[in-house]
């Protein structure tokens, strides 16, 4: 058989993959089926984490996931986000310390870091490095990146505050 | 047949029996890079990776079972890695947050890549797989499961159940050679087992042979110069003997990512350093 029909549930959405091939990545399926080129296809092994989507909220290379094999997990890429047309706080904050250069490896980022935040909203420098050592970044020297997620990681710390205050 | 999700081991095995051709997938850390590079036939696949009886594992008198479907991310929580301490360094050193919450203990041994970075440490604590298909269940010892390069002894109709091993008392270490922390397939790695119960010291290395194996001459030399009464700092002397022959003991290539001449050379210097820490552990 070379061909079947199966359901992805992609940022809360179901699609139905019509006509796929069973060999073909999740990556791939998102980008070429679903039109959702929001996570990057660079290596294809595993390596660079641009791909970076969450599967059942674990972070993944999306590449390496076969995507008929996801079927009934909560696949979560880039465009889920964020809410409607306001970017998530971590896109803002990427914004304001200027962590974009090329923007290639940025999709991968931004999903790896706000797993991370949320799971730890405080992290210290080196969980930071080892949260984002699946991604590479060859423009900024992963300098800005750091200070982007500080000041993402502050906002949350305040926000967390003042809702413990009301 | 297209891609069969199984929810059991029963059923997956049932699966595997009526098509014995079919691509086994777990991880996908591994099988997926060759099918995205075209090299690996996905016209039919068995995924394990629901099979919630392989995520298992249990702790009973001396022995540690643990589900083959156990991802390195688990490995290096801390419910495993107090028992089996070097196997959960060992999963720390796989990869990326992506990889090791993607791949499994299972797929690492499928693979048998010489530089499988569980492998070291299994073949020093003799661990025994548990292998299960729809006619019975078999055990074979892991260094009769590596069978060469990146070749097992899994017969047509079999899947990894799960991994089993003795739990010993005394400090552990694995340790590897690589360019960065993250994402390395290792150039050189080596564990290191204390057994105080059985006054052995265990040395498994990775990445020196076409398999892993254990450093057995090494290893009676160093329990029994061993202090195990008070584990005392060995001398100078006795370590780097313990370390010449470790590195003796291996046969490396030279490959892209080191010379034969480096990983013997690195592979002393892992000894040395695994034995130092251990030392140092063991005291405090």
């Amino acid at each position: 058989m070379t061909s079947e029909i199966y359901t992805l549930t992609v940022n809360g959405n179901d699609y139905q993959i019509l006509d796929g091939h069973p060999s073909e990545s999740l990556l791939w399926v998102l980008r070429e089926r679903l039109e959702l080129s929001g996570s990057k296809n660079a290596c294809e092994e595993g390596e660079c984490g641009s791909c970076t989507v969450l599967l059942d909220g674990e972070i993944v290379c999306s590449c390496l996931v076969l995507a008929a094999s996801a079927v009934g997990r909560e696949i979560v890429t880039i465009e889920g986000l964020g809410s409607g047309n306001e970017i998530s706080d971590v896109q803002q904050a990427f914004v304001d310390a200027g962590a974009v250069q090329c923007g290639f490896c940025t999709p991968g980022l931004l999903v790896a870091i706000d797993q991370l935040l949320n799971t730890n909203p405080d992290p210290d420098d080196l969980t930071v490095r080892e949260a984002i050592s699946g991604n590479l970044c060859r423009c900024t020297g992963y300098g800005r990146i750091l200070e982007a997620v500080r000041i993402a990681s502050n906002s949350r710390t305040v926000q967390n505050e003042e809702e413990k205050g009301k | 047949m297209g891609v069969i999700i199984a929810k059991s081991l029963n059923e997956a095995c049932v699966v595997l029996a009526e098509n014995p051709a079919t691509t086994v997938l777990a991880g996908g850390t591994d099988l997926m890079v060759q099918a995205n590079r075209g090299m690996q036939s996905m016209d039919s696949v068995l995924d394990l990776s629901r099979i919630l009886e392989l995520k298992e594992w249990t702790l009973k008198d001396s022995e540690i079972v643990l589900g083959a479907g156990i991802s390195y991310t688990d490995l290096a929580e801390p419910q495993i890695a107090t028992v089996v301490p070097a196997l959960a360094q060992a999963a720390r050193t796989v990869g990326s947050p992506q990889i090791r919450n993607a791949g499994t203990l299972g797929g690492n041994l499928a693979t048998a890549s010489p530089a499988g970075d569980t492998i070291p440490v299994l073949v020093a604590m003799d661990a025994v797989l548990q292998l299960k298909s729809s006619s019975g269940n078999r055990e074979v010892a892991i260094t009769d499961f590596i069978t060469g390069v990146k070749s097992n002894a899994l017969q047509a109709g079999e899947i990894i159940q799960s991994i089993t091993m003795p739990v010993f008392q005394g400090p552990q270490e694995f340790l590897k050679v690589g360019t960065r922390n993250a994402m390395v397939i290792s150039v050189v790695s080596l564990a290191l087992v204390t057994d105080y119960l059985g006054r052995k010291l265990r040395v498994g290395v990775g990445s020196v042979s076409p398999v892993p194996f254990r450093a057995t001459e090494a290893e009676e030399f160093i329990s029994q110069e061993f202090d195990w009464e008070k584990n005392s700092s060995l001398s100078e002397k006795v370590i780097n003997k313990f370390s010449d022959m470790v590195a003796d003991s291996t046969k490396p290539i030279d490959d892209h990512r080191g010379t034969a001449d480096y990983r013997k050379h690195a592979v002393g210097i892992l000894a040395k350093r695994a034995l130092e820490r251990v030392c140092a552990n063991g005291e405090s």
